[in-house]
């Protein structure tokens, strides 16, 4: 899978260059207030902003550097509807080098369709490693990369921290519970990104610029050999969406007697938390 | 066979919580399903403990450490052979690795870190979205039905009269593109955020990184994990792992306790679902009063260690 051409002739074999695909998701800001839409199972999106999902930024900025440091595509990808365009214009101004839009209605896929969506679009593609970030902000599933993984037969490791890329294979921090495990995998691989494995950079002004010179290319789920049956609501269903009852806030007292405020709050997690 | 199966995770020749967790809401929905309970590990030690939680049998996979592709190897062929109509995994980092990779082996859907499971007409449950924002109902037609559980949202409840699972032994064969080199465990004994019961978080208002001492031994004296703001995991006073919110972890503990945190939309996205909430800060405004039950309006550097002895005193008694 790896692209021989295009690697400079004084160069020897570790300086190959390197394809990286990123399949980013546009999401509603972090800092939205989120509002029920009339048919009860959607968000409402009027007047809603929309980024680029906060972890998709570092599995883009990690791919960036590969490929400053050893050359070789960065092509980002995502499946969603029109004003998903935007998303990827942001990627192109930060440093990727390729975009395609898959246009569909994301927000009734199932996170299986979606992955078969990405694993059709990104097979044509050339690809070292296939980046996502940990988990899609809002949906908060992470399932769409090992999913990916699953379905095009690669190795994954999850919630990286840290990447180093070698001749064939990878080697890749992965956070798990009070701990960190060192996984080596063969490439063709799929990483998915955790805070903490690079800073993303910005756009600069010339990043800008150039990225309007670079064409996004699109498809439909047909294009892809795919029907509307194998990917919407196909497996799993949302039948309702409901904000959580308001929560008032509890007692509030004065602490300027820091005992009498210890006494108080031990006597709360003995009686209400029944927790000592 | 319609019933549950569920993945079982051991430590130290123990069932993880989350998984006896499981195994609780697992045999409910056995029940409702009109089959049986059973489990899934790879150490047939914890037999007796699945047998007490109601599984009749425990499928048992000769491996070593968690593999992401031996264990969807393994898992997958298990449910392939039992047929059962629901199977759950414990949330945990091993637990949501393997769920997506088994769901796409299988063709069937998956639901994350959901905090309410029925089984009806398949299997319906509840999941909170943008980072605790919102909750979706949700339904999965496919047979199985996958979920993993969120920690802490469903009680460990033995079963009456449960007796040891019968061990049935299976093989997983095949040739693994990934291999773990290295496990780094720090901070040895310190509990994490993911499973801990109690959580003493502390913000920005600690002003400096040694302040944390101050978090550290309120959370040894109650028995309770350290929190942290993302503000101070980026001043560099504390370690990402620490992290509570939506780009850090998301918890629901019986108890959290935030001092010098001043509740920012994305801090609390991360702990809002928690049982009971004492905040401490000593401005009176500060948003996290409005999502706490008891909030205290004062100065952390006095009530801290006031309430650390406190605490002391009441576990000694
Ligand atoms: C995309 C994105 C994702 C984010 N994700 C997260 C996340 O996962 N988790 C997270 O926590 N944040 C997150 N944030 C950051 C968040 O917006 C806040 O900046 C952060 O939570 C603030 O941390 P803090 O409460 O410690 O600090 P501050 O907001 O500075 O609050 C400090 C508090 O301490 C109080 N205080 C000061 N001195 C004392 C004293 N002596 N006694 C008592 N109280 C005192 C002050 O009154 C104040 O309320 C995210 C932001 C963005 C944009
Ligand atoms: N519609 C989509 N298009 C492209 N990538 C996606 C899409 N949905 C999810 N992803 C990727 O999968 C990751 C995990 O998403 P999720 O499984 O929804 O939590 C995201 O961080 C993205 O990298």
């Amino acid at each position: 899978m790896r692209a021989l051409s295009g690697a400079p002739a004084d160069n020897c074999l570790e300086d190959l260059p390197l394809n990286s695909v990123v399949c980013i998701s546009q999401v509603p800001d972090t800092e939205s207030r989120i509002k029920i839409a009339a048919d009860g199972r959607h968000i409402d999106e009027t007047g809603l902003k929309f980024i680029v999902s906060p972890y998709d930024e570092f599995a883009l900025e990690e791919a960036i550097r590969l490929k400053e440091a050893k050359g070789g595509d960065v092509t980002v990808v995502t499946f969603g509807p029109e004003r998903a365009a935007q998303a990827l214009r942001e990627c192109l101004a930060r440093g990727a080098t390729k975009a395609l839009h898959v246009k569909g209605d994301s927000n009734d896929a199932d996170s299986l369709g979606i992955a078969k969506v990405l694993a059709a679009a990104v097979k044509p593609l050339p690809h070292d490693v296939i980046l996502f970030g940990k988990q899609g902000v809002g949906t908060d599933n992470s399932l769409v990369g090992p999913m990916v993984a699953e379905l095009l037969g690669y190795p994954q490791v999850n919630v990286v921290t840290h990447l180093e890329v070698g001749e064939g294979k990878l080697t890749a921090h992965r956070e798990i519970e009070g701990a960190e495990e060192v996984i080596e995998a063969s490439m063709p691989a799929v990483i998915t990104a955790q805070k903490g494995l690079n800073e993303p950079r910005y756009a600069s002004l010339k990043g800008i610029m150039a990225a309007k010179k670079i064409a996004i290319d699109t498809k439909s789920i047909a294009d892809l050999g795919l029907s509307d049956g194998d990917v919407l609501n196909a497996r799993v269903r949302i039948t309702k969406l409901e904000l959580p009852p308001e929560k008032t806030g509890g007692r509030k007292v004065d602490g300027a007697d820091a005992a009498a405020a210890a006494r108080e709050i031990v006597k709360y997690i003995r009686e209400e938390a029944k927790a000592l | 066979m319609a019933g549950v199966l569920v993945f079982c995770e051991v430590k130290e020749g123990k069932l993880k919580k989350v998984s006896r967790e499981a195994l609780s809401i697992g045999r409910q929905l056995a029940e409702q399903s009109g089959g049986d309970l059973v489990a899934f590990a790879n150490d047939a030690a914890v037999a007796a403990d699945a047998g007490k939680y109601g599984a009749k049998k425990l499928y048992v996979a000769k491996l070593d450490a968690y593999l992401t592709e031996s264990f969807t190897a393994a898992l997958a062929q298990v449910a392939k052979d039992v047929q059962p109509s629901v199977l759950l995994l414990g949330g945990t980092s091993n637990g949501r690795d393997l769920a997506p990779r088994v769901a796409a082996r299988l063709d069937v859907g998956v639901a994350s870190d959901v905090d309410q499971l029925r089984f009806g007409n398949g299997l319906t449950g509840r999941r909170p979205v943008y980072s605790g924002k919102a909750f979706a109902t949700f339904e999965i037609a496919s047979t199985p039905a996958i979920a993993t559980t969120r920690p802490n949202a469903f009680p460990a409840e033995e079963a009456a009269g449960g007796t040891d699972a019968e061990v049935v032994e299976v093989t997983a064969a095949g040739e693994w593109k990934a291999r773990v080199v290295e496990t780094k465990t720090p901070e040895a004994g310190e509990l994490t955020i993911a499973e801990a019961d109690i959580i003493v978080s502390g913000g920005r208002g600690l002003k400096e990184a040694t302040n944390f001492s101050l978090i550290r031994d309120l959370a040894h004296a109650i028995g309770g994990a350290v929190g942290a703001s993302r503000a101070t995991v980026d001043a560099g006073w504390i370690d990402h792992q620490h992290q509570v919110g939506q780009t850090g972890r998301v918890v629901s503990p019986n108890l959290y306790i935030a001092a010098g945190v001043s509740g920012a939309i994305q801090h609390l996205a991360g702990m809002s679902s928690s049982k009971h909430i004492v905040a401490i800060n000593k401005d009176p405004e500060a948003p996290i009063f409005r999502i706490a039950d008891l909030g205290i309006v004062g100065d952390l550097f006095q009530i801290l260690p006031a309430l650390t002895e406190e605490v002391k005193k009441a576990k000694a008694h």
